[in-house]
């Protein structure tokens, strides 16, 4: 019951994040909205058992990549975005359209599916387990995204540099 | 006890608001903030799924795919840099072409 409860309410934060990154006009704002998405996210891994996720979502998601787009943000002086009238099909079909997929699905998923309960804490994911297997069974692809990130390292470094200007400055002597 | 669903629908509805953000967004930023809404929502069914077959198989693909997340905004944010210094604007309707 108490599960069910943290759940309801982390799950609503999340959502409520969700609708205020979609409502905000200015980008900081989404951004700090996006930081309470990962946060409430974070507890429903914590929810779920999976410790080592919910510290690295927090960590990763929330710390570094956030902050990132932030950094971004104030660099390039983003002000408040103008809206577009989206097409009046798209309102028409597409809103109505959407909403009644999304309903159905959900009605599928909770009365047919036919799931069990996901008992929290019986599957606990500490990191030794999780560090066990990163280091055998998935050591390849491990290796493989530590070049993926470097890679990465050097093509932002390449992209965010200042081009050389053509003309080559004066000496000062 | 939580049934799987309710994580199901909750990663469905985080990915619809990501989609629509992606959508109705003009701002490059916001567009790629949206994207990162996305990877949450499927990476909370990720996890939902792994707790629910017992396989922790499914916390080391969440793990990959917040390393690959990791990675593609930083290619992104540089290249929304790169955009920004040549056309002076962050609207990706002014954005068409891919050549100045």
């Amino acid at each position: 019951m108490l599960h069910l409860i943290l759940f309801l309410v982390f799950g609503a934060i999340c959502v409520a994040g969700a609708v205020n990154l979609l409502v905000q006009r200015h980008p900081i704002n989404g951004a700090l909205s996006l930081v309470v998405v990962m946060g409430s996210l974070a507890a429903e891994y914590l929810l779920l058992g999976a410790e080592f996720v919910a510290a690295v979502q927090v960590i990763v998601y929330a710390g570094a990549i956030m902050v990132l787009f932030v950094f971004v943000i104030m660099l390039l002086n983003a002000g408040v975005e103008e809206r577009t009238t989206g097409s009046r099909v798209a309102l028409l079909f597409g809103v109505p359209g959407m909403l009644i997929g999304s309903l159905l699905i959900a009605w599928v998923l909770i009365s047919r599916s036919g799931t069990e309960a996901v008992a929290v804490g019986a599957l606990p994911g500490p990191p030794r387990i999780m560090g066990w297997l990163l280091f055998h069974e998935f050591l390849l692809p491990f290796e493989v995204t530590s070049i993926l990130v470097l890679i990465a390292i050097m093509g932002a470094v390449v992209l965010a540099a200042k081009p050389p200007s053509t003309a080559p400055t004066p000496r000062e002597d | 006890m939580v049934p799987l669903s309710y994580y199901l629908v909750l990663s469905g509805i985080l990915f619809a608001c990501g989609v629509t953000g992606f959508l109705i967004k003009r701002n490059i930023i916001s567009i790629f903030m949206s994207i990162e809404l996305m990877l949450n929502g499927v990476n909370l069914s990720f996890v939902a799924f792994a707790a629910h077959w017992h396989a922790l198989s499914g916390q080391i693909f969440v793990f990959f795919v917040m390393v690959v997340a990791a990675a593609e905004a930083t290619v992104g944010l540089a290249i929304i840099i790169a955009v920004y210094r040549t056309r002076e604007t962050l609207n990706v309707d002014q954005v068409n072409l891919l050549k100045l």
